[in-house]
């Protein structure tokens, strides 16, 4: 364990919240500064010796990590106002204190803990897998092209982390709006030259209520995702795809 | 109708047909610039010699300014701005087109009370439209209004078309929606610039014609 600079202290201001049901307060806390600490690790510090700012004992703040490299989006919250992860906050480059709330456009379980359902339950309508599953082996599939797989490789990316959806004024209690990153989604499933068999289906979802409609191009999103997705030119790409299917359907059945 | 249709419905009627009204009204309007009273008159005379002109009127702009006001506005009290957190051009823009939007609804709704409909009740005549609008433009407060909300109907439209060509996926990437941004910019510009311009002119005293005291004792007062 790296060695505490005795008289550093870094200062948390936290958001709190027993239950789903209960009200939220804030909570501070300081602990000792050391050489590259991130939000996880002051979270592990607290949990460790849950002690409040006010030298209170308190209950230990509840949070949700696992890679710890940025890659499976479980750890993200508002930190000093933005949502993003919080293993790779780093504390050296945040201003103090800092603030860390949980994203409130889920439903908050406790704490920082979230309930991201809707990000999944938004993969499965609109229909982002490719469906291989039969009673015989279909055999090798059509090839994608090489500049083609690079930019689908980018969207390949997201790691459903909520952040895009927390950025955007329109996802909120009082729309039904699936958000960014299953639009995305569809972009990239339909690029799949296998995927590609069931693009229609992927858009006719993308079609329904609280679909891609919802977008009011604030682009809020493509400017927090941090894995540098475009998400507002798959916003975009989409919106020609399913303008055209409209009028494929109108024009063909 | 489903969500998808009615909101492209609603982006459509944007520009076709309001925005299109929007500009023709803008060029109407400026006709006062260009031929003072004379040439506003034959203007507003040229618009109202279409013919079907009231069953135009409802079609191409009562029915449309109904459907995109009425939704525009839903759509404005579903959004939850968040400029203090993400403090970007493109997110200001957002707040704004919501902004303006309302602003289109209070100000159109209280623009064709004064005008429209005061010539359907018989209180002016197409040809005394010029010295109306010279009376209610020369009282400050209204000016004030009608200046604001110009410029906010400007922006609205010219705003819109860069979320129309978004929202028909006809701008798809980073490069292309710039390059619509400096055009839409560019085009606010010159909107906002022919309103401006042709409300000044109707303070002008060419469109006094013998206003009452009242309204000649405010203009002294603004001058
Ligand atoms: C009467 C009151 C009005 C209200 C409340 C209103 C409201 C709105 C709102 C909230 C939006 C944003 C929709 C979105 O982002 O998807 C919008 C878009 C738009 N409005 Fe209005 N509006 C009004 C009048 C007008 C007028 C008079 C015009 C034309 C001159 C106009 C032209 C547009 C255009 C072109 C768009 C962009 C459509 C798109 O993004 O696809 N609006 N309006
Ligand atoms: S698109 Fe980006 S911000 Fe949105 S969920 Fe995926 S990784 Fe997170
Ligand atoms: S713990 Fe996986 S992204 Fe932070």
């Amino acid at each position: 364990m790296a060695e505490t600079t005795a008289s550093k202290k870094v200062k948390f201001i936290i958001t709190r919240q027993d239950d789903p049901k209960s009200p939220s307060y804030t909570e501070e806390f300081e602990l000792g500064y050391r050489p590259g600490m991130n939000v996880i690790s002051a979270l592990m510090e607290i949990q460790r010796n849950p002690v409040n700012a006010g030298g209170k004992h308190t209950a230990p703040v509840c949070w949700e990590s696992n890679c710890l490299e940025e890659v499976c989006g479980a750890c993200s919250m508002v930190i000093n106002g933005k949502p993003r992860q919080a293993c790779a906050a780093l504390v050296d480059k945040l201003e103090q204190p800092i603030r860390i709330e949980p994203m409130k456009t889920f439903p908050v379980v406790r704490d920082l803990i979230i309930d991201r359902s809707r990000m999944f339950n938004a993969l499965k309508r609109v229909k982002a897998w490719i469906p291989i599953d039969g009673t015989y082996d279909l055999g090798p599939g059509p090839r994608m092209a090489e500049k083609k797989r690079q930019w689908a490789y980018e969207l390949s990316k997201c790691m459903t982390c909520g952040v895009c959806l927390e950025a955007c004024p329109n996802v909120n209690d009082k729309t039904n709006f699936i958000g960014p990153a299953p639009i995305s989604q569809v972009r990239l499933f339909n690029a799949h030259p296998t995927g590609e068999m069931n693009a229609e289906e992927r858009l006719e979802a993308l079609m329904e209520d609280g679909g891609i409609e919802g977008c009011g191009n604030s682009q809020n999103c493509v400017r927090s995702c941090p894995k540098g997705i475009p998400l507002t030119t798959s916003i975009a790409e989409m919106n020609k795809q399913t303008t055209k299917h409209m009028f494929k359907r109108w024009l063909t059945s | 109708m489903k969500g998808f249709y009615s909101r492209k419905l609603h982006s459509l009627l944007g520009i076709i047909p309001l925005g299109f009204f929007l500009l023709e009204h803008m060029i109407t309007n400026f006709s006062a610039v260009e031929g003072g009273p004379e040439g506003f008159r034959d203007a507003v005379k040229w618009i109202n010699s279409l013919p079907l002109v009231l069953a135009l009127e409802i079609l191409f702009i009562w029915l449309p300014l109904l459907y995109h006001g009425v939704y525009g506005t839903y759509i404005a009290f579903q959004a939850k701005p968040n400029n203090n957190r993400f403090k970007h051009e493109r997110n200001l823009r957002y707040t704004l087109q919501r902004v303006t939007g309302i602003i289109a609804l209070f100000f159109i709704g209280w623009h064709v009370w004064e005008t429209r409909i005061q010539v359907s009740l018989g209180n002016v005549t197409h040809e005394g439209l010029g010295k109306w609008m010279h009376d209610i433009v020369t009282q400050p407060v209204y000016f004030i209004i009608y200046l604001i909300s110009v410029i906010a109907v400007s922006y609205h439209f010219t705003n819109g078309l860069w979320s129309f060509m978004v929202s028909w996926g006809i701008t798809v990437g980073p490069r292309a929606q710039r390059v619509s941004s400096y055009i839409c910019m560019g085009l606010f510009v010159i909107v906002a610039v022919m309103f401006t311009w042709s409300l000044f002119v109707f303070r002008g005293v060419e469109f006094e014609a013998g206003g009452t005291a009242m309204l000649q004792t405010l203009k002294t007062f603004i001058g």
